[in-house]
């Protein structure tokens, strides 16, 4: 058997995170649906919960930094998690398109068969009578009542911009990786998760306008859930993807990661590209078209 | 350097024997650990799916309601089917992905061991969340497995649990899935080429990649489903805009490859385990490859074929229909490849090929009924009867199930170390495949006549075969606990040989039985793949 590292398999030992997790999981979901059905008590289980898997996430993420700054993963290893994380990547976009599928399910059937398409001439005229299908719509019923469409100019546009540019940034610290410029790194790599945050400020900012002055809801009908539904999933990664850009900051200050190996920054720089694109799509069909 | 790193490795890498205790089965990293916590936990949630099962089929028994009350039997019949789809048959066959893909391919374990340790233990929580729900103020959800809305909004208190369970399930599914290719695409021996590799794996590749594609889908169908409930969208209600119908196109879109997620593996265990029996190489071996990749693709554009009877415009029936009936031509070349296998072959009929042989032939009669199924017309007749019910559960029980029982005690001496009871496997076996036709046979009959499915009670006209059926079920219940007990004695047979059977081709067989904790150190060699692989490559 040849006691070299790259001939050799790496099998990782034991571990006892991915049962804290599982205990985690456990606290968070039963806290979340006791909550829901109105037990005060699943909140705090729910908090419980959350606590267990933020220190379950420190804990398993805490050891493969260590291990890997040990030098134990050889470079099958590294691809196995270059593999896992591009195929997580791929998940997170069937999940997106779960929710766009709802938007143009809505947009080009559900909608217009309400006001008449197709074969449902009389969905209209005895269920819905007078209903046209327009969109942006909150539906016959006009559940929520009048709203006022969030338009694609100003904020939505900057936002635009911001998210662009720190995948630009992202990129830039990236290559200064590469080269060996430390300082040129550490600087955009700041900026990006500073953009990061900045767009989910502004986020913040944008629904409290649509609550307060558009009238424009969750539960503004079709048009209110796909709306906040896809833009909120998408502000949660973006808050997701600019802390782990964030905790690889923090790791780049302490000088991890080698122009050769720095597996953990290409995945989140994968990811940040990944909530890019989907803002892209969200941008042009959600606000835009 | 070189020195420092591999020292590194001795002193983290795990290569002596199992913890002691609990904390082995808690903390595991082997695949072999893992595989057989998931094929217990698999056992354990078909008993109790199958116990749910006869509650349903004992109610039956007798036309008028005799033993639960109705909303007890929405329930049951909700209930079994998301512990047998998602507790008994997927775990099952990522059980048996744990334990023999590493070893066929020639790696040292699976590429990611702590997420693969993650993958189970999520398992018991969605279950043991799911299974709660019985005891719930309003009960255990009963408005179907398919959580159709509006119905399944009424459910009581178990409803976010259901909800949340189902994430959970997908998660562990995601996690499996992602791991099992990442294994098969990095972990493979250097010199396996991807046509080398067994068809098992081929199958379970994917596999995995379906689990990936749709599972995130299924969760984001619940989730909406979730906040209709509780946070006041719109999705799935008409007077906002939304559409109930909308939710069954996207759970269906989860769910058509769904079904494929729990009959691939199937095929390719079955496709191991004839050529061993029949004493010849797979036929048509990347032909079995092409026609699963092709299966794959179809899955997702026949999904409205689920709901042919809900209300979509005629060209949206018609492509349905022709992309449904597309699928048979590829599971007919994977039959017709397995016939041709047989064909001319030393056969003789140990337990695994007799559950082989069973599959193919039971599967097939459940490949026809889908076909008639697939006619949009002639749907519209069968839709929601027992018809229905006859076809999934012949593609389901003598077909996923049995493929599990096949590759169980195809695989059995090699975890084990010995030969299991033959003779208690014959009669496992023999009753099983009797009961279940006695079982779903009739069932065809009765959904022919219009008895609807997902009703306690039902006209008399139906009786007699209703009891046939219950009658079966209870038969085919018991005769799975001949199983356990092979289970139980699977260590008082006479030791099993390295090879177990004769010359079997995979390279599982080239090493002891039972198999060491840790199996391949370092990658097998060119030679040894070519000569246990089915492939002309």
């Amino acid at each position: 058997m040849s006691t070299h590292a790259e001939d050799r398999y790496y099998v990782p030992h034991d571990s006892h995170w991915p049962i804290v997790g599982s205990a985690g999981l456990l606290l968070l979901m039963v806290g979340v649906s006791a909550w829901l059905n109105g037990a005060e008590t699943g909140f705090w289980v729910m908090i419980a919960g959350f606590a267990v898997m933020i220190y379950m996430l420190a804990g398993w993420f805490g050891t493969v930094i260590g291990e890997n700054q040990n030098g134990v993963y050889n470079l099958q290893v590294d691809k196995s998690f270059r593999m896992g994380m591009m195929w997580f990547i791929f998940s997170e976009v069937m999940f997106f398109a779960a929710f766009f599928g709802a938007l143009f399910y809505a947009r080009n059937m559900s909608v217009p068969w309400l006001g008449g398409e197709s074969n449902n001439f009389f969905t209209n005229s005895v269920l819905w009578q007078g209903f046209e299908a327009t969109w942006p719509t909150n539906g016959p019923g006009e559940v929520g009542g009048d709203f006022t469409v969030m338009g694609p100019m100003g904020l939505p546009l900057i936002n635009t911009a911001i998210l662009l540019t720190s995948s630009v940034t992202v990129t830039i610290a990236h290559h200064a990786l590469i080269a060996k410029h430390r300082g040129t790194l550490k600087l955009m790599l700041a900026l990006t998760f500073l953009l990061g945050f900045i767009f989910v400020g502004l986020q913040a900012y944008e629904y409290v306008h649509a609550y307060q002055d558009l009238n424009l809801k969750l539960t503004t009908g079709i048009y209110g859930s796909t709306f906040f539904m896809l833009t909120g999933f998408h502000g949660l990664h973006v808050t997701i993807g600019a802390i782990m850009l964030f905790i690889i900051w923090l790791r780049v200050m302490r000088g991890h990661f080698t122009p050769e190996k720095h597996f953990a920054f290409e995945a989140t720089a994968w990811y940040w590209h990944f909530v890019d694109v989907v803002w892209v799509g969200l941008y042009v069909f959600v606000y835009w078209m | 350097m070189a020195s420092t790193v591999a020292d590194a490795i001795k002193e983290h890498d795990d290569h002596h024997g199992p913890a002691k205790g609990i904390k082995r089965w808690l903390f595991t990293t082997n695949h072999k650990d893992i595989g057989t916590l998931y094929l217990i936990f698999s056992l354990v949630m078909f008993f109790i799916g199958g116990a749910m099962a006869l509650v349903i089929r004992t109610e039956l028994m007798q036309p008028g309601l005799q033993f639960v009350h109705p909303e007890f039997f929405n329930s049951m019949t909700t209930m079994h089917a998301l512990i047998m789809v998602f507790g008994a048959v997927m775990p099952a066959f990522v059980g048996l992905a744990n334990w023999m893909i590493p070893m066929m391919i020639g790696a040292p374990d699976m590429a990611l061991p702590r997420m693969n340790n993650w993958s189970f233990w999520i398992l018991p929580v969605a279950f043991g969340i799911l299974l709660s729900t019985l005891f719930m103020p309003g009960g255990a959800p009963a408005g179907g497995w398919t959580m159709y809305p509006p119905l399944i909004l009424q459910t009581g208190d178990a409803f976010p649990f259901l909800i949340f369970s189902v994430h959970l399930m997908g998660l562990s599914s995601i996690m499996g899935a992602i791991n099992i290719i990442v294994t098969i695409l990095n972990m493979r021996a250097p010199k396996m080429s991807l046509l080398q590799m067994p068809i098992f794996v081929w199958m379970w590749l994917i596999t995995a990649y379906l689990l990936i594609a749709v599972m995130p889908v299924l969760a984001g169908a619940v989730t909406m489903l979730l906040t209709d409930q509780f946070f006041g969208t719109s999705f799935f209600q008409a007077a906002g805009g939304g559409d109930p119908v909308m939710f069954q196109h996207i759970f269906w879109f989860f769910g058509h490859p769904e079904v494929y997620i729990m009959i691939l593996p199937a095929f390719g265990v079955i496709s191991e385990i004839i050529p061993t029996f029949a004493r010849k190489p797979l036929f048509g071996h990347d032909s079995m490859v092409y026609a699963g990749s092709s299966i794959a693709f179809l899955s997702f554009i026949v999904w409205a074929h689920h709901m042919f009877t809900v209300g979509m415009p005629l060209s949206g029936q018609l492509f349905f229909m022709f992309a449904t009936m597309l699928i048979a031509v590829p599971t007919g070349v994977k039959v017709f490849n397995w016939v041709g296998t047989m064909w001319k072959g030393s056969m003789t009929f140990e337990t695994p090929m007799l559950f082989s042989l069973a599959f193919v032939f039971l599967f097939t009669i459940g490949g026809f009924s889908g076909l008639m199924l697939a006619i949009t017309a002639a749907d519209i007749q069968y839709h929601d009867t027992y018809f229905v019910v006859a076809h999934f559960h012949y593609v389901l029980v003598p077909g996923s199930i049995f493929a599990l029982m096949a590759g169980a005690y195809y695989w059995l001496p090699k975890w084990t170390g010995y030969m299991y009871n033959e003779t208690a496997g014959k009669w496992h076996f023999w009753t099983s495949t009797i009961f279940v036709n006695l079982t779903f046979f009739p069932m065809h009959f009765v959904g022919l006549a219009g008895m609807p499915r997902r009703i306690p009670d039902y006209s008399t006209q139906f009786a007699d075969f209703n009891m046939m059926a219950s009658i079966g079920a209870i038969g085919f219940g018991l005769s799975q606990l001949i199983f356990v007990y092979v289970l139980l004695t699977a260590k008082k047979g006479e030791k099993a040989t390295d090879v177990v059977w004769d010359n079997p081709v995979g390279l599982e067989w080239t090493v002891p039985s039972p198999a060491p904790y840790h199996t391949f150190d370092t990658p097998p060699g060119e030679d040894v793949i070519r000569s246990h692989s089915h492939s002309s490559h």
